[in-house]
């Protein structure tokens, strides 16, 4: 046995997904019976799929759809005849006729109990936390009736909290020890920053050696924060600054909106996941008092006019001046989760990544440059907000190379879950808001801007731009839908071919131009083993996300996260992609515009190398 | 710690891995043997072992935490374990807990100035019958007095 065991959970926790048809096909149907009824489920599902998928509840605390087994909160316990003790639920798998009950009086004891002792060294009140109305826990202590404190209390607090990271704040007295977050990190992210350490009542989730996080190798992915059932874990918000800014007459304020965050907020004000508040988001943001609402698509859209002209530059080089200093496939640096990623774990392969800034940083820099020239304002007094989906952008805009504008380009980053709540506490109620559209000159973005919120949009996007560079024909796909590239397989291959290409690209004519696009740092991982051993020599284009789903999935989005919902998300933006009608970054009026006004030596010139290109940081692995 | 001397370990964590395997399930006898070595396994030789099984540092961190008997910090030569379980304590534990103090000159979960001693409670390891027991790092020694513990210690050189 050679084989590496690269996953932490054993192969018997990890989570098996049966499929119902396939098993019913030969007769693997086990007949079980649930609260004194029959049911008939497929072979090897736990209790807790069969009861969930015959509409019974069971409560559950560590038990996530994305994550492996752990069965450790015992929440979920429940009776089943013939067994001495209460099971976990979430970690039984039915293999034979059972009967299971699922709200006895055992049950309804234990779990009460379960939760007064899980309650009992839970420091702090409910109203001066952030999870307030959105806490596991809390919704469980009410479930199940808890009114008084059987085991006591907790006065006093026993971990300070960790404050040190730009982007996630850790306060371990909130900790119930589910484990999510080190399954999320480990598992399903494989950076491995945290883990249960010490033994017993002293247990804890810490990071090695109990450093601060700023200090170990996080990427600030916060897919932990999107995980944590109680308030443990939470992105660093600036909203007082910048209220503090809004309030200040002298500031000229902008925010910038992501793609991602519109297709989320509505879930913050009690909307079903899978609804676009693009136009209602704008209207809030200036009845908030933001003096400018500009796109981020908008420079998305120029994103893809710089990465793609990288790429065909990189393409030349390699072809042509057959320049073997050129790195191939060129990978995409949109996500400042996988830029920290591969700057810790893969710090000698900082030359395959683009040089282009992410959107955030181009607008950024465009706007404490161009901009403020256009307007005449003292980009001193520009305070930039970015609201993204994202909690690594927090670090992203701390980060010493993005100050190319002489000041520091963006200088806050928000999540979805803090504008929504910097909307509520400006008294509006999203949903209900007159519809308006951004402002100029940076108002008007295409569809490939939007579909950077989804994974394989930033393919999909630059696909559409390069293959129309280079042929002078569109894409070949039925309205300009690369299905290709969408989707939440976590590794997509594929590939496209260049014929009758433009006299100036005859170099590319008859190439397959192969592109692979993978989402989650565990799948980054997987595309940079094979880079290591060769396998991507004839690949050109790599796009990572950081974040299973991509940006729809973000750290910064909306608590919950599910498969479910990050699928109703994507839809939402591709839904109102198809209903722009500029559709091709390339042909944005505005990007013409700005390469014509003040980008005036065109894509990868030397203007656009200052402000919207960067270098990367050989950060390694070791931890000081 | 001085560049040699981390290359020494690098070589010596190298050698200790490739004995035993690089996979995760011989991380225990890994840590093991780095310890009865050094006393102690640092942060240096944790991330060292985590990179040649391809885990995390976190995850040995977990490992060398759980276990009591594993310490991260350079300590004493001898460690001095007091069992503090009910038998012992009936036993006499007390008198003994404190003559060990005024000799060392240390409270317990302290380490001696010239780094020989460092004392500990720990629970009960099966001497319930010749009571009070002490374990100094890997001798047990039972049926003690004040007199005689410290009699042991003056004989630790």
């Amino acid at each position: 046995m050679n084989a590496k065991i690269l996953k932490r959970a054993p192969v018997s926790q990890q989570r098996q997904i049966i499929d119902k048809d396939s098993k019913a096909d030969i007769g693997n149907i086990v007949e079980i019976e649930i609260n004194g009824k029959d049911f008939k489920v497929p072979l090897g599902v736990t209790i807790l799929e069969a009861c969930r998928s015959n509409g019974i509840h069971i409560p559950t605390l560590c038990y996530h759809e994305d994550l492996c087994i752990a069965g450790v909160c015992r929440i979920c316990v429940v009776e089943v005849e013939g067994m001495k003790t209460l099971q976990a639920s979430c970690a039984y798998p039915i293999t034979n006729r059972i009967n299971v009950w699922t709200s006895s009086e055992k049950v309804r004891k234990a779990r009460r109990h379960i939760l007064d002792l899980l309650l009992s060294e839970h420091y702090g009140q409910c109203y001066t936390c952030h999870r307030n109305n959105n806490c596991e826990l809390q919704t469980l202590a009410k479930e199940y009736g808890v009114d008084f404190f059987r085991y006591g209390h907790i006065q006093e607090r026993r971990y300070s909290v960790d404050r040190s990271s730009f982007a996630v704040i850790r306060d371990m007295d909130k900790c119930v020890l589910c484990k999510r977050c080190v399954r999320t990190c480990i598992d399903l992210q494989e950076v491995g920053v945290l883990e249960a350490t010490y033994r017993g009542d002293r247990t804890k989730i810490s990071t090695f050696m109990d450093k601060p996080l700023a200090d170990v190798i996080c990427i600030n992915c916060g897919q932990c924060i999107n995980r944590c059932p109680t308030a443990a874990l939470k992105a660093n918000d600036p909203s007082d600054e910048i209220w503090e800014a809004i309030d200040n007459p002298e500031k000229h304020v902008i925010i910038q909106t992501a793609p991602s965050p519109r297709a989320s907020i509505g879930e913050e004000f009690g909307l079903p996941p899978g609804h676009s508040m693009t136009g209602e988001l704008n209207t809030a943001l200036r009845m908030i008092g933001f003096d400018r609402v500009f796109d981020t698509n908008f420079s998305a859209d120029l994103t893809i006019m710089e990465e793609g002209t990288e790429l065909l530059l990189r393409l030349k080089k390699k072809l042509v001046d057959k320049d073997d200093n050129i790195k191939l496939p060129q990978f995409t640096s949109c996500s400042p989760g996988w830029i920290k990623y591969i700057e810790h774990f893969y710090p000698d392969y900082l030359d395959y990544l683009s040089t282009c800034k992410s959107p955030q940083q181009m607008f950024g820099a465009i706007l404490k440059t161009f901009y403020a020239e256009l307007h005449n304002i003292d980009p001193a007094n520009i305070v930039t907000v970015a609201l993204m989906p994202c909690s690594a952008k927090k670090f992203e805009c701390n980060r010493p190379e993005m100050r190319s504008s002489g000041y520091k380009d963006i200088d806050y980053g928000l999540t979805t879950r803090e504008m929504a709540q910097m909307i509520k506490e400006a008294g509006l109620n999203l949903p209900e808001l007159p519809k308006s559209n951004f402002d100029d000159p940076f108002g008007e973005a295409s569809g490939a801007g939007l579909i950077f919120g989804a994974t394989g949009g930033v393919m999909e996007a630059a696909l559409r731009t390069v293959y129309e560079l280079v042929t002078g024909r569109q894409v070949p796909f039925q309205n300009l839908n690369i299905e290709v590239c969408r989707g939440f397989e976590g590794i997509k291959e594929a590939s496209i071919l260049l014929t009758e290409v433009k006299p100036e690209w005859s170099f590319l004519e008859g190439l397959e131009l192969k592109f692979i696009i993978a989402h989650g740092t565990a799948n980054a991982k997987k595309v940079m083993e094979m880079l290591i051993r060769g396998e991507l020599d004839d690949y050109h284009f790599v796009e990572i996300m950081a974040c299973p789903g991509g940006c729809i999935g973000g750290g910064g989005q909306p608590i919950p996260t599910s498969p479910e919902i990050r699928k109703k998300r994507a839809e939402a933006i591709y839904k109102e992609e198809m209903e722009l009608s500029v559709r091709k970054s390339h042909e944005n009026p505005h990007i013409k515009f700005i390469y014509e006004k003040f980008l005036t030596d065109g894509p990868c010139g030397h203007i656009s190398h200052k402000l919207l290109h960067t270098h990367y940081v050989r950060r390694g692995r070791y931890i000081d | 710690m001085l560049v040699s001397e981390k290359s020494a370990l690098t070589a010596e964590i190298e050698g200790i891995v490739n004995e035993y395997g690089n996979t995760r399930d011989n991380l225990l006898p890994i840590l093991q043997r780095i310890l009865n070595k050094h006393g102690h396994i640092s942060e240096f030789a944790q991330q060292e072992v985590a990179r040649l099984l391809d885990i995390h540092p976190v995850e040995v961190y977990g490992v060398v935490t759980f276990y009591g008997f594993m310490r991260v910090k350079e300590e004493g030569r001898y460690i001095v374990r007091l069992c503090k379980t009910i038998s012992c304590d009936l036993a006499g534990k007390e008198a003994i807990a404190r003559a060990i103090e005024r000799e060392l000159d240390i409270k317990f979960g302290e380490t001696t100035q010239d780094k020989k001693f460092t004392l500990e409670y720990i629970n009960c390891m099966g001497m319930c019958d010749a009571g009070p027991a002490m374990l100094i790092n890997d001798t047990v020694y039972t049926h003690l007095t004040p007199r005689k513990a410290i009699e042991i210690l003056k004989n630790c050189k």
